[in-house]
C-alpha cells in the first residue's frame, strides 16, 4: 500500500497498519471468546442492574413517595440524574456530527463507541423521565394524543412537552446515525464469520451490505446530511433541557444564560465519559494504535475549553444575580455558595472549573492515568452542578417557614445504581458483539493519516501530540 | 436496478489492492471502452462515483423534502390543537404564539428529515434486514477493491478486457457466473 502521509500532522493510526490489519484488529474481540476480564465486568454490571432494579420496582409499585422529595424540594435526584445522563449523551453525536462537518479525522477512531455511549446514556435519562411521572403506565399522555376525557391535547407551551420531542427525536436520530454507520462494518464481520450463529445474526444485521460504489455514494450523502441535522439537534436538546428550568420563575433557574451554559456543560461531561470508557476499551482490547495519545490529547483540549466556558457561566450567573438587584435572586446564589449545601457548590467548582485547568500542562493532558482520573472527577463535578442548580434553588423558597433540606432515600440511590447497571450492561454487550471502532472510516483515513513504519521514521520518534513540527515542506492532507 | 439478466451471465471480476490505482484505473478502463458494472469497496472512496460516471446522490433532496413535511405537520398540529380544536389560556399567553412553535417545529423537521432520508436510502440501495448479498469477492468488505464487468454488455472479448484491466492495475482477474436474480 503506497502511503502519502502528512509531514506536518502526526499519524492518527500508528503501527504501520494495512487495511487487512484494521479489519483483523477490530474484529478480533467480536469473533473471539469473551475474556475473563469482560466476563467479570459484565457480571458486575448485571449485579448492579439487578440491585438497582429493586429500586425501580419500588418506584413503579409504590410511586415516587419512595424518594426523599418533600413539599419544598419537589425535584431532586430524579431530574439531577436525568440531566446528568442527557449531558453525557451529548458527546457521541457531537463527535460524529460536528467533527464530521469540521473534517476532523481523529473522530474516526472514537465516534462509534461515543455514539453507542450516547444512546445508552439517553436511555438512562429516559428511564428517569418515565420514573418521575409516578404513573409510568400513563407515560403516553406526554404524546400529542387526544385524551380520553375529550379532545384535550398536550400543552405545547410547556418546555416539558418540548423536552419529550427533543429527547425522543435525539434518541431516534442518534440510533439511526449509529446504525447506518454500523452496517458496512457488520458486513465485514458477516463475511468473516466462521460459525453458523454469527453468520445468521450478522447476516440479518448487515442488511445485505455489499459495498457497491453507488451505495457508498448515497451512504456518504446520507452521513453528511445526518451530521448536518444532528449538529443543531445536539445543541437544541440541551437547550430545551435547560428551558425546563429557564422558563420557570424560580430564582436561580430563571436565567437567559442557561442554554449555552448547559450545552457547554453537556459536551464537557460527555467527553469526560467518552474518555473514561475509551481509556478502558483501548487497554482491554489492545487498540492503542487506533486510539492514540493524540486522540486523548484532542479530547482533553475540548474538555479544557468547555470546562472554562462552564466556569465563565458560573461566574456570570453570580454577577448577573448581583447586578439584577433582585434580593431573591441574590439570596439564591449566596445560599448556593455559603448555605447548607456549600459543600455541593464547592465540589462543583473544584471539579468543573479548577480541575480541567490542569490540562493546560502538556504532561497532564497526554498522560493516560491523569486523564482517566480527571475524566471521572469532571463527571462527579457535573453531577454536583445539576444537584446544586436544582436542589439549592428549591430548598429555600420565598417563605422561610417552608424551607427544607433534601436527603436521598435508599430508593433514590438504588434508582441511580440501576441506571449505572443498565448503562454498563449495554456498553459491555456493545463492546463485545459490535465493532468498537468504525472499521470503514478508519480505512478511509489510513492512507493519509497512518504511520508508515519504513518511510517515516521521524513520525514514529516524534512527540505523540498533534503539534506542528518545524518542517513545513508539504501538507498533503 | 436496471440489470436484466436472463438465466445466467458471465462477469469478469478484477481485484485491486490500492484505491489510488483503482481510481486512476477506473477512468482509463472506461476510456478504453469497457463498461463497468459496479465497483465494490471496503470503504467510501471520494471521487469514485464521478470516475464511474454516476449522477449525484439525491439523498439531500429527499432529506429536505421530508424535513419540510415534518415542519409543516408539527406546526399544523400545534396551531390546530392549541388554536382551534381546544383553545386554552395558559399563563395568559396567546392561544397560538410563534416562539412556542419553534422547539417542536424544529424537532419535527429533524425527525422526519432523518427518518425519511434513511428510509429512502435503504429503499433505493435495496438494503433490508436479512437480505442475502451477492458478493463477487468477499474480500470487498475487507481489504480489496472489486470491479465487476458484465461480459454480456461489453463488445470486447474477455481476453481483451482482462488485459486492459490488468494493464491498469488489477492484481487478479477471474470469471464469475451470475444467476438471474442474484443482483436484484
Amino acid at each position: 500500500m503506497s502511503h502519502v502521509t502528512s509531514s506536518v500532522r502526526p499519524p492518527l493510526v500508528t503501527g504501520g497498519k494495512t487495511y487487512g490489519d484494521v479489519t483483523e484488529d477490530i474484529c478480533r474481540q467480536v469473533e473471539g471468546k469473551p475474556t475473563t476480564l469482560w466476563n467479570i465486568a459484565f457480571l458486575i454490571s448485571l449485579i448492579v442492574l439487578g440491585i438497582g432494579g429493586y429500586g425501580l420496582y419500588r418506584v413503579f409499585w409504590f410511586g415516587i413517595g419512595e424518594w426523599g422529595l418533600n413539599k419544598t424540594v419537589g425535584w431532586a435526584w430524579d431530574i439531577t440524574n436525568f440531566v446528568w445522563w442527557v449531558g453525557i449523551g451529548h458527546a457521541g453525536t457531537l463527535i460524529s456530527a460536528i467533527l464530521l462537518l469540521f473534517r476532523q479525522k481523529w473522530r474516526t477512531s472514537i465516534n462509534r463507541a461515543a455514539e453507542a455511549m450516547t444512546i445508552f446514556a439517553v436511555l438512562c435519562a429516559g428511564s428517569y423521565i418515565l420514573m418521575h411521572m409516578g404513573r409510568t403506565w400513563l407515560a403516553y399522555w406526554a404524546l400529542p394524543l387526544p385524551n380520553t376525557f375529550g379532545p384535550l391535547w398536550v400543552n405545547f407551551n410547556s418546555p416539558l412537552v418540548w423536552d419529550v420531542f427533543a429527547i425522543s427525536t435525539y434518541l431516534t436520530v442518534s440510533l439511526v446515525f449509529w446504525y447506518i454507520g454500523l452496517i458496512p462494518d457488520l458486513g465485514t464481520i458477516r463475511d468473516r464469520a466462521k460459525n453458523k450463529v454469527s453468520k445468521v445474526v450478522y447476516g440479518i444485521l448487515s442488511f445485505g451490505w455489499d459495498g457497491a460504489a453507488k451505495t457508498w455514494q448515497h451512504y456518504e450523502n446520507v452521513s453528511l446530511v445526518l451530521a448536518g441535522l444532528s449538529t443543531p439537534l445536539v445543541l437544541s436538546v440541551h437547550t430545551i433541557v435547560s428551558f425546563d428550568f429557564a422558563t420557570s420563575v424560580i430564582p436561580g433557574w430563571h436565567t437567559t444564560i442557561f442554554p449555552p451554559y448547559f450545552v457547554a456543560g453537556a459536551i464537557f461531561s460527555g467527553f469526560a465519559m467518552v474518555l473514561t470508557l475509551m481509556l478502558i476499551t483501548r487497554e482491554v482490547f489492545g487498540l492503542k494504535d487506533y486510539i492514540t495519545i493524540g486522540h486523548i490529547e484532542s479530547m482533553n483540549k475540548i474538555i479544557m475549553l468547555t470546562g472554562s466556558i462552564v466556569g465563565v457561566a458560573y461566574i456570570t450567573e453570580f454577577v448577573i444575580a448581583w447586578y439584577s438587584g433582585v434580593q431573591y435572586e441574590r439570596y439564591a446564589f449566596i445560599n448556593r455558595m455559603m448555605g447548607p449545601y456549600w459543600w455541593a457548590y464547592w465540589s462543583m467548582m473544584s471539579c468543573n472549573v479548577i480541575s480541567p485547568q490542569l490540562f493546560w500542562i502538556k504532561k497532564i493532558r497526554t498522560s493516560v492515568v491523569a486523564t482517566f482520573i480527571l475524566s471521572i472527577v469532571v463527571n462527579i463535578g457535573m453531577w454536583f452542578e445539576r444537584f446544586v442548580i436544582i436542589v439549592t434553588s428549591l430548598h429555600r423558597d420565598y417563605l422561610p417557614s417552608s424551607w427544607a433540606m433534601f436527603a436521598p432515600t435508599k430508593v433514590d440511590v438504588l434508582d441511580y445504581l440501576y441506571t449505572f447497571g443498565f448503562f454498563f450492561t449495554c456498553f459491555f454487550l456493545f463492546a463485545k458483539f459490535l465493532p468498537v471502532i468504525n472499521i470503514a472510516e478508519v480505512k478511509a483515513i489510513l492512507k493519509s493519516s497512518s504511520e508508515h513504519v519504513e518511510e517515516h521514521k521521524t513520525v514514529t520518534s516524534a512527540q505523540p501530540g498533534f503539534q506542528a513540527r518545524p518542517a513545513f515542506n508539504k501538507d498533503v492532507e | 436496478m436496471e440489470h436484466h439478466i436472463h438465466s445466467e451471465s458471465a462477469f469478469l471480476v478484477g481485484i485491486f489492492d490500492d484505491e489510488d490505482v483503482l481510481m486512476s484505473g477506473v477512468k482509463k478502463i472506461r476510456n478504453s471502452g469497457v463498461k463497468i458494472h459496479e465497483v465494490y469497496t471496503p470503504f467510501p472512496i471520494h471521487g469514485l462515483d464521478d470516475a464511474l460516471g454516476y449522477s449525484r446522490s439525491f439523498m439531500s433532496k429527499a432529506a429536505f423534502l421530508f424535513g419540510v413535511t415534518g415542519f409543516t405537520c408539527l406546526v399544523t398540529l400545534m396551531v390546530w390543537t392549541m388554536g382551534f380544536d381546544w383553545p386554552m389560556i395558559v399563563g395568559g399567553k396567546d392561544y397560538v404564539s410563534i416562539p412556542v412553535l419553534v422547539p417542536v417545529g424544529f424537532e419535527g423537521t429533524v425527525l422526519f428529515s432523518a427518518l425519511g432520508m434513511v428510509a429512502t436510502f435503504l429503499t433505493v440501495s435495496n438494503l433490508y434486514p436479512g437480505k442475502k448479498p451477492f458478493l463477487f469477492d468477499s474480500r470487498c468488505t475487507d481489504d480489496k477493491f472489486v470491479m465487476a464487468i458484465d461480459l454480456t454488455k461489453n463488445k470486447l472479448t474477455p481476453e481483451e478486457i482482462t488485459s486492459i484491466i490488468k494493464n491498469y492495475g488489477a492484481i487478479e482477474v477471474s470469471t464469475k457466473l451470475v444467476q438471474a436474480g442474484d443482483l436484484d
